[in-house]
């Protein structure tokens, strides 16, 4: 009978006002710690990427030659590889490239995806059919199998990793900005834009994208980890970076052959892993609850 | 107010037809509307809901494309112009929304909505112009300059209202459309917005086209009402006129429905409206009101009554003159 | 039970919202008596309390709101400390409430029929199918939906907004309760309609003695339809008089005000009388009376002391320290 949503409604006029951004992140600090924590974990991380050199006690690739295969020691904090190269530095390093890998063909699909979903919602017709079955398409294949597709025609390369990656998410954006622009195109908002004459460039640019941030916001922190999956999985099969760089899942890689003498080589980029991947979904989960609450009840 | 009887805008058999998606199925919201509106006045657009009064609204103004007939404004034809031809006279024709939640950017500060107009047609020459320009409007419609910089969640619906209003005056248009701009408003609430929307017209000698379905707000309002009916005009007329002697049997039906704030009327002898709206997908024959009509004849299902007038006043209605309808 | 006359006794009802910023008094302490076989009007602006005061007597706050105090009762029994089992038999069989939007009050994918018979048989275990199906067309064509048999298959999207909202008032009859609420009844519906449904209302009533709560924001209605009147202002009963009595001799500034707000026809004034400011925020109440910074009578002592609800004329009262003082404000 009388839903949640319209008994919240009548609240909020009952108070006067609605929460503003600012407001919703400060719920959002107070409501759910395990968002906050994650948002720290993420940044500390994102510092030591950033500061690898300064803290990795020796270089990426630096060999020691007596000290090959150790368990952890105070010398080495997650023991040494076959090279005898130090996993903590080695870990660090990869970061770099594991955390890059998830960010950057991110924002890529972000920016396609937005593009796409904006002239499809926006323009509607053949265009929005032409788009968003292209889409579909890309949505029916595996995102793994999809890159793997692409790493093998375009070559195993840490540049070729960044393409495939991008051209694999940017479908599920764009579906998400096309919703959002054909519900935010009927609203009377944007009629009073287009009253006053506003273009239609200007009208997705000043009123349609800001409204959809709060979604994408979400999407991206969702995003990040499964790229950052991709390229463990993708490093992993040996078609994704390539040595002597490092990278997480190039890491285990590598590590594999000793799963079972040596645990430990493979444990700390593992852990690694699901660290990040862990921190960026629940940081996403909150920022849905306080962003998007529509679909977190769908 | 309508003294000086120039034509700002005239439509001549205005007709917008909706497909419904369904093979071959339109649903005619407006048909064959002849209407004018002179500078300076006060136009009420009255109907219930479905009657298409926002859609006739909106199409002549050209926020929607007319299927058929033409609008003049000042003289030109503009659903005979392209985007760009019509683009000079998009800002002399402006509109106030219905919904003070919905019609405001939420993402926007209340500078940046009521200066969106300013920009677009780059009005003024510097950021600082626009913002003084942006405070004087927003002195006219009474919301306090310190709140330039708030989002509109921090408002209340009155004053949202207001934000709308001051963002549709800023172009200084020939015309302005209200689309039902109080129907959301509490009545106290209201009360202020027709007023200002009164004083604002005597100040910057605005024309409005008010939409509304309560004819006691547009009695307040409006100079001359036209009643609407399933898409197709019904009466045009004075307002003290209409008050007093309503020509259309389904003008009275729609004095008589209103209920009255003083509980000595209530046992009036009061008309009710029988049955319900037929369905714009098939519409009766001849005369559209016919089916709901006490008064209706053999002619009013043959023979779609014209727009006609009735001394100074028009009206479709084949009975119009023998009919003595109250008031 | 005080008075047998009444079929519900609201004495000091406190529904609060405990929410982050404060709690919010929706309502705060409102007395409020429904006499047999009346219609009682509660009218406000939005959100002053009156939707929340029903929502009280059904049962319905949800969380962050809840009853904080005062009791609610109805035949001897106080619906406030009932469990919410109990509460369901009396609510739907004895109290029934018809809510403003017919369309999202009815299940989209069921024959508005079956619906209607469902709530019915809820209620009363003992009928068959066929008994309340039957029953059923009996409340549809009582409530002036034509075709009642053809109606009984119908889904709610194939009705008007004006049949829907038939159906929901036959939903809410088919048990023939002793009190019938109504939140904003008519608000939805176009003025033709709303004189159809406001007229049905009354003749229900006269025909099966139930009495009505009418909760609306529309003075026209309330004088249209109602015996008595309760008015409401930042979650509190401001004043309350018998219809006529209200209109005619209007005690409080707030209701003055509101009355002289209403454009009327016939009368063509260049401006409309206004309320200055806003409803206040219930977070951010005034000190003193609620009404005193809108108030063109406000003096310093209104500002400081909060005035009781008094007698000002026969079962007539008002909250107001102007008319404390004696006579009208």
């Amino acid at each position: 009978m009388a839903d949640p949503q319209t008994l919240n409604e009548t609240l909020q006029s009952q108070i006067g006002e609605q929460d503003g951004a600012r407001e919703k992140l400060l719920r959002l600090c107070r409501q759910n710690k395990l968002a906050v924590v994650s948002a720290v974990v993420i940044l500390l991380i994102l510092l030591m990427a950033v500061f690898a050199p300064l803290i990795a006690p020796y270089g990426e690739a630096e060999q020691d030659a007596l000290n090959r295969l150790q368990p952890p020691s105070a010398e080495h904090w997650f023991g040494t590889d076959e090279l005898g190269r130090d996993v903590f530095s080695r870990v660090l390093y990869g970061s770099r490239l594991s955390l890059a890998i998830g960010i950057l063909p991110s924002i890529v699909s972000l920016a396609i995806g937005i593009l796409a979903g904006l002239l499809a919602g926006y323009f509607g017709g053949w265009l929005d059919y032409i788009i968003m079955r292209i889409a579909d398409v890309m949505l029916s294949i595996p995102s793994l199998l999809l890159a793997m597709v692409v790493m093998y025609t375009l070559g195993s390369s840490t540049v070729n990793l960044f393409v495939a990656l991008s051209m694999v998410g940017w479908a599920s954006v764009a579906r998400v900005v096309r919703s959002q622009t054909l519900s935010i195109k009927e609203s009377e908002y944007v009629e009073a834009a287009r009253s006053i004459g506003v273009s239609r460039w200007t009208i997705m640019r000043r009123h349609i994208l800001p409204n959809c941030i709060p979604s994408l916001i979400v999407l991206f922190t969702l995003n990040v980890p499964s790229a950052i999956l991709s390229e463990s999985s993708l490093s992993f099969l040996g078609i994704g970076a390539q040595p002597p760089a490092a990278s997480w899942g190039l890491i285990v890689n590598q590590a594999k052959q000793f799963l079972f003498t040596q645990p430990w080589l493979c444990l700390a980029p593992c852990v690694a892993i699901m660290i990040v991947v862990l921190a960026f979904n629940f940081l996403g989960d909150g920022l849905r609850d306080v962003l998007d609450p529509y679909r977190k009840n769908q | 107010m309508a003294e000086a009887n120039e034509i700002l805008l005239q439509a001549k058999g205005l007709t917008k037809v909706f497909s419904t998606g369904r093979k071959g199925q339109v649903v005619h919201a407006v048909s064959q509307v002849d209407l004018t509106i002179y500078r300076g006045e006060t136009l009420a657009l009255v109907g219930e809901s479905g009657c298409g009064k926002s859609t006739l609204g909106r199409t002549l103004i050209r926020m929607l494309p007319a299927t058929a007939g033409q609008v003049l404004f000042c003289g030109q034809d503009i659903t005979a112009m392209n985007d760009k031809q019509f683009r000079p006279l998009r800002r002399r024709l402006q509109m106030v929304f219905q919904d003070p939640y919905a019609s405001l950017d939420p993402r926007m500060k209340v500078r940046d909505i009521i200066a969106e107009p300013l920009d677009t047609y780059r009005v003024c020459p510097s950021r600082d112009e626009t913002t003084r320009r942006v405070l004087e409007l927003m002195q006219a419609v009474g919301i306090p300059a310190e709140f330039l910089n708030r989002y509109p969640h921090q408002f209340s619906g009155g004053q949202r209202q207001r934000i709308g209003i001051a963002r549709a005056i800023a172009l200084q248009p020939d015309l302005i459309v209200c689309d039902e701009p109080v129907s959301a408003l509490d009545v106290s609430v209201q009360s202020q917005v027709l007023n200002l929307l009164k004083d604002l017209q005597q100040q910057f000698g605005l024309t409005y086209l008010f939409i509304g379905h309560d004819l006691s707000v547009i009695n307040f309002i409006a100079d001359r009402v036209c009643v609407m009916f399933l898409g197709t005009v019904c009466e045009i007329s004075p307002k003290e006129e209409l008050y007093a002697r309503p020509l259309h049997p389904y003008t009275s039906f729609l004095l008589d429905a209103i209920p009255k704030a003083d509980p000595h009327q209530r046992d009036r002898h009061r008309q009710v409206l029988a049955g319900e709206v037929p369905s714009p997908l098939d519409l009766p024959s001849g005369c559209c009101f016919r089916t709901r009509c006490p008064y209706a004849t053999d002619r009013c299902a043959a023979e779609r009554p014209a727009l006609r007038p009735v001394g100074d006043r028009l009206v479709a209605c084949h009975r119009a003159e023998e009919l003595q309808l109250g008031g | 039970m005080e008075n047998e006359q009444n079929v519900l006794e609201i004495r000091g009802l406190r529904s609060y919202f405990f929410t982050e910023k404060g709690t919010v008094p929706a309502v705060d302490g409102i007395d409020l008596d429904i006499p047999r076989g009346k219609i009682v009007g509660l009218v406000g602006e939005s959100g002053c309390g009156k939707s929340m005061t029903a929502k009280s007597i059904m049962g319905l706050l949800r969380a962050p709101g809840r009853i904080a105090g005062g009791s609610v009762l109805f035949e001897g029994r106080d619906l406030a400390r009932l469990s919410d089992r109990e509460l369901r038999r009396i609510c739907g069989r004895d109290i029934s409430m018809v809510f403003q939007e017919p369309m999202t009050s009815l299940n989209p994918v069921l024959k508005v029929g079956r619906q209607v018979r469902e709530t019915l048989l809820v209620h009363d275990r003992s009928l068959n199918k066929q008994e309340a199906r039957r029953q059923v067309i009996e409340m549809f064509a009582k409530v002036g939906i034509p075709e009642p048999e053809r109606r009984y298959d119908c889904y709610p999207h194939e009705l008007s907004g004006g049949l829907r909202q038939r159906v929901m008032i036959a939903m809410a009859m088919v048990c023939r309760p002793k009190l019938l609420i109504a939140d904003e009844p008519t608000t939805a519906l176009d003025v033709t309609i709303e004189a159809q449904i406001l007229r049905l209302m009354r003749q229900l009533r006269d025909e099966t003695g139930m009495s009505v709560l009418i909760i609306t924001h529309n003075l026209g209605v309330v004088a249209e339809l109602c015996d008595l009147v309760y008015v409401m202002y930042a979650g509190r009963i401001v004043e309350q008089a018998e219809t006529f009595d209200l209109f005619d001799h209007t005690a409080h500034p707030y209701t003055r005000g509101l009355l002289a707000s209403i454009p009327r026809i016939g009368a063509n004034p260049d401006r409309l009388h206004t309320i200055p400011g806003v409803v206040p925020n219930l977070l951010h109440l005034p000190k003193g009376c609620a009404f005193c910074n809108r108030c063109e009578l406000a003096d310093e002592a209104c500002r400081t002391a909060s005035p009781e609800l008094v007698e000002v004329g026969p079962r007539h009262k008002a909250r107001c320290l102007r008319c404390q003082k004696g006579g009208n404000a």
